[in-house]
C-alpha cells in the first residue's frame, strides 16, 4: 500500500485512508485533508523530517510518522488546482 | 509577557459572566454593552482586527494558534460602545487542545449580542466547515472576508453578496492588516445587534438532517445543555461523541440508547462512522458554498512563492537558520554593549556627585545608592538589550518565520520525544517564560505539554539574557556569551530526553498548516514590542528600584549577612563570595534582580574589579539554570499542577547546581 510518506515532491496524489485515532483524523479534516480529496506534495525535509502539502491553497506541514498513515493513491501529474 | 498580567482578568470575567447567566432570567438585562466576539479559525486575522479596533492590547502572530487565551477589551466604535472579544483561533468546535476548548466553551456560555466570524479569504472553501459549525449555534452572526488582498495574490475571487444571501448573515470584505472595511464591518455588527437577528444553520443532506431532528425532538429538557437553548445542536453534538455535552448533559441509559440508534441508522446508510458522516455533511457544504460564491484564477507571483523554496529548503534552510539565529543574537549584543558603557558611566558620575552632598556610609547615602543602582540597572542594562531582542522577535513573529523554524526543528525535536509544533514555546521562551508556559495550550497532549514547559522554563528568556550578556558577554566575552546558549540548548536536549523517556507515549506527530508570509508594518511590530516592553517598565523596574533599596537598608542593619550565612554551603561550593546569597534570592522575583542586586551586593556596577572571571561565569550559568521566577511559577501551578510545578523547580535548582560546578571547573582550567 503507497503512503504519503513514500510519494516524492511536485506530485498530486489522492488520499484513499487514513490510519489513526479520532484526534489524528479530525485535525486533518480540519486542514482540508478528507478522503477523497487530491493533494500536491511540495516538499519534504531531509533525514525524515516532516513533508509539505498543498491543499485548497494553503499549506500544511505533516510529520513524518504521521504521513505513513494516510494512505493515497498512485501520483498524478494533472489536478484540478494546477 | 504581557499574558500573565491578563490571567486575574481573564478568570475575573469568566466568573462574572457565568454567574451573570445563572442569576439573571434576561441575559439583556446586565447587557450595558453589547459583546462582540471575533471567532474563527487560527491565524485568520482576528488579533490584528481586533487590534486595529482595540489599540494594541492582544499579541498577533504569524503563527497558528497564537492566542491561547481571550481578550476582552471595551471600545468605541463608530461612536458605540461595546466590548470586543478576541477569542482563540478553533478549525471546529471539535477542541481538539485547550486554546480550541477555550474558545468552545466560551461560544457555548457566554452572552454574546453578535459573533463576527473572520475567515482567511484565501482558504475560503476549508474555512466555510467553522463556519457552518457555528451557525449551527444560531447566533447573529456577521463573517468577515479577511486578507481579500492575499485571497486576489492567489487567484480566489470570491462573489460576497452571493456569499451573504446563501449563509443569509450578512459578509462584509475586509483587509485587516491595512484597516479596510473594519468600519463597514462593526456598522454591519451593530445593526445585527439592533435588529436582534439570529442566524440559521445550514441544511444537511435529508436522511442526516431527518435523523438529527428525530434525535432532538426525543431528547428530555435538551434546551437545558446549552445556554443557546438548541436541541438540534446537542443532538448533533452527542452523535459526534462529543465529551463537553456528554458531560453537561449526562445523558442515562434510555438517552444513550436513543443516540446510539441514531448513530448506527447513520452509519449504515453512509457507510462511515457517524462522527465521520457529520464531519463529511459539512465538508461537504463548505464546498457547495464555496463553489457557488468563488472562482479560481490565475495566482500572481510574488516574493512568498520562492521564499519558502530558500527558508524551508532541506539544506539552505537550515544554513539560514543558523545564520539568522546567530546573526540576530550578535546584533543584540553589540547594540547593547554599545549603549551600556556610556549610560553606566553617565550614572556613576552621578552618583560621585551625589557623594559629595551626603557622606559615603551614612543612611541617607545609602537610601540614595539602592534607588540609584536599581535605576540605573534597568535603563542601562535591562533596555539595552531588551528593546532589540523584542523588535527583533517581533518582526519574524509576524514575518511567519516561526512555523518555518518549526518545520525545519520538527526531525530534531523528535529526537527529544517532541514535534515541530513545540518549538513554539521554545522559541518564545527565549522572550519571557510566562507567555511560553501558556503557548504549550496549542499542543495535544498534557505529556507533550509538561515536556515542553519544563524544557521552555528551562530556556533562558530576555531577562536571564540581559545578564548573560551584561555580565559573561560584557566582562569576558561575546564567544563565551554565545556559549552559553549551546550549552543551554545541550541540557535542553538532555532533559527532554529523559523527560520523554520516563513518559514514553506514542506521539501522534506534527500537523501544522504554514501560514503566508506576511510582511511586518512598522507599526504593529513597535506596538507588539511597547507592549512586552510595558510589562518591564510597569511591574520589572519599580521591583529592581525597590529590590535594590531594601538590599542597601539590608545591608546597612546587616540583615543580609543572616541570608547570606544561610546560603553559604552553596556559595561556598560554587567558589562564590558570600555576598552574592541575598541576589539569589531577590532573582527568584525576577531573574533581573538577581543581576542588579549584585551590583549592589558587591557595591559596584564593574563587576570584575570584585570576581573573577571564573566566578562570574559560575554566578551567571547558576542564575540562568536555576528555579524560574515567581510569575513562571504562578503560570507553572495553574498549567500543570503543583506536584509537576515542584517537580521541575527541584530540577533546575539540581541542574543550576551540576551546571556551575562544571563552569567551575572548566573555569579553573581554562582562566
Amino acid at each position: 500500500m503507497l503512503t504519503l510518506d513514500q510519494i516524492p515532491t511536485e506530485k498530486y496524489v489522492k488520499i484513499k485512508n487514513v490510519e489513526g485515532g479520532t484526534w489524528v483524523k479530525q485535525r486533518l479534516q480540519n486542514l482540508g485533508i478528507h478522503v477523497g480529496e487530491s493533494i500536491f506534495v511540495k516538499r519534504g525535509a531531509i533525514l525524515g523530517g516532516p513533508i509539505l502539502v498543498t491543499i485548497n491553497n494553503s499549506d500544511v506541514a505533516i510529520g513524518r510518522g504521521m504521513a505513513r498513515k494516510i494512505a493515497v493513491s498512485e501520483p498524478e501529474h494533472e489536478s484540478k488546482y494546477k | 509577557m504581557e499574558w500573565h498580567a491578563k490571567l486575574p482578568f481573564q478568570n475575573q470575567s469568566m466568573s462574572q459572566n457565568i454567574n451573570s447567566l445563572k442569576n439573571k432570567s434576561s441575559l439583556s438585562d446586565d447587557a450595558q454593552h453589547p459583546q462582540i466576539v471575533l471567532a474563527g479559525q487560527p491565524n485568520c486575522g482576528k488579533s490584528t482586527i481586533f487590534n486595529r479596533v482595540a489599540g494594541y492590547r492582544s499579541v498577533a502572530t504569524n503563527f497558528p494558534g497564537a492566542t491561547v487565551e481571550f481578550t476582552r477589551s471595551h471600545v468605541k466604535i463608530n461612536g458605540q460602545t461595546c466590548d470586543l472579544v478576541d477569542l482563540p483561533g478553533t478549525y471546529s468546535l471539535q477542541s481538539l487542545d485547550l486554546a480550541e476548548e477555550e474558545t468552545k466553551k466560551f461560544l457555548l456560555t457566554q452572552r454574546i449580542d453578535v459573533v463576527i466570524n473572520v475567515i482567511d479569504a484565501s482558504i475560503l472553501g476549508r474555512s466555510l466547515e467553522l463556519t457552518t459549525e457555528l451557525l449551527e449555534l444560531e447566533l447573529p452572526m456577521v463573517v468577515c472576508l479577511n486578507m481579500m488582498d492575499e485571497a486576489t495574490r492567489k487567484g480566489v475571487l470570491i462573489q460576497s453578496s452571493e456569499l451573504a444571501r446563501l449563509l443569509d448573515v450578512p459578509v462584509i470584505e475586509t483587509i485587516g492588516s491595512k484597516g479596510h472595511g473594519i468600519d463597514e464591518l462593526f456598522r454591519q455588527a451593530f445593526q445585527v445587534i439592533r435588529l436582534s437577528r439570529q442566524s440559521h444553520h445550514q441544511k444537511m443532506s435529508r436522511h442526516v438532517e431527518k435523523v438529527v431532528q428525530e434525535l432532538a425532538d426525543n431528547l428530555p429538557n435538551c434546551e437545558k445543555t446549552n445556554h443557546r437553548k438548541n436541541c438540534r445542536l446537542t443532538a448533533i453534538k452527542l452523535i459526534e461523541n462529543d465529551q463537553y455535552f456528554q458531560k453537561q448533559f449526562s445523558p442515562g441509559v434510555s438517552v444513550k440508547e436513543k443516540v446510539r440508534k441514531c448513530q448506527k441508522k447513520l452509519q449504515l446508510a453512509h457507510g462511515l462512522p457517524a462522527e465521520d458522516v457529520i464531519a463529511a455533511e459539512r465538508h461537504s457544504l463548505a464546498l457547495g458554498l464555496f463553489e457557488k460564491v468563488a472562482k479560481i484564477g490565475r495566482p500572481k507571483k510574488s516574493w512568498k512563492d520562492w521564499a519558502d523554496d530558500v527558508l524551508m529548503h532541506p539544506i539552505f534552510g537550515y544554513i539560514f537558520m543558523a545564520l539568522f539565529l546567530y546573526t540576530f543574537f550578535n546584533v543584540i549584543f553589540k547594540f547593547g554593549a554599545l549603549i551600556e558603557n556610556p549610560i553606566l558611566n553617565f550614572f556613576n558620575v552621578q552618583l560621585n556627585q551625589v557623594s559629595h552632598y551626603f557622606p559615603k556610609g551614612s543612611f541617607l547615602f545609602t537610601l540614595i545608592n539602592g534607588l540609584f543602582q536599581g535605576f540605573a540597572g534597568g535603563i542601562a542594562i535591562v533596555f539595552p538589550y531588551l528593546v532589540p531582542f523584542l523588535l527583533g522577535l517581533a518582526f519574524i513573529e509576524d514575518f511567519g518565520y516561526l512555523p518555518r523554524i518549526a518545520f525545519l526543528m520538527d526531525r530534531f525535536l523528535h529526537k527529544i520525544g517532541l514535534h515541530g509544533p513545540s518549538i513554539v514555546p521554545m522559541i518564545l521562551g527565549y522572550g519571557c517564560s510566562v507567555p511560553a508556559v501558556l503557548s504549550t495550550r496549542i499542543l495535544s497532549s498534557p505529556r507533550d505539554r509538561f515536556i515542553a514547559s519544563v524544557v521552555s522554563v528551562l530556556i533562558p528568556c530576555s531577562a536571564r539574557m540581559t545578564i548573560i550578556m551584561g555580565l559573561v558577554g560584557y566582562f569576558i566575552g561575546g564567544t563565551a556569551a554565545l556559549g552559553i546558549y549551546l550549552l543551554n540548548l545541550v541540557v535542553i536536549g538532555i532533559v527532554g530526553t529523559i523527560l520523554s523517556r520516563m513518559m514514553a507515549e506514542d506521539i501522534p506527530g506534527m500537523i501544522l498548516e504554514m501560514p503566508s508570509y506576511q510582511w511586518p508594518s512598522l507599526r504593529v511590530v513597535v506596538a507588539k514590542t511597547w507592549l512586552r516592553l510595558k510589562d518591564f517598565i510597569v511591574i520589572a523596574w519599580p521591583l529592581l528600584i525597590a529590590g535594590s533599596i531594601i538590599l542597601s537598608v539590608a545591608e546597612w542593619y546587616h540583615i543580609d549577612a543572616l541570608i547570606n550565612r544561610a546560603f553559604s554551603p552553596l556559595t561556598s561550593l560554587l567558589g562564590l563570595p558570600a555576598a552574592v546569597g541575598t541576589t539569589l534570592i531577590f532573582g527568584i522575583l525576577r531573574k533581573e534582580l538577581s543581576m542588579l542586586m549584585l551590583f549592589q551586593a558587591l557595591g559596584t556596577t564593574n563587576v570584575s574589579t570584585v570576581l573573577s572571571s571564573g566566578q562570574i561565569l559560575v554566578f551567571t550559568l547558576f542564575v540562568v539554570f536555576y528555579i524560574p521566577c515567581l510569575a513562571t511559577l504562578g503560570v507553572l501551578l495553574k498549567e500543570i499542577g503543583w506536584r509537576k510545578t515542584l517537580f521541575a523547580s527541584g530540577m533546575t535548582i539540581f541542574i543550576a547546581i551540576f551546571i556551575s560546578l562544571l563552569g567551575r571547573g572548566f573555569a579553573y582550567l581554562v582562566f
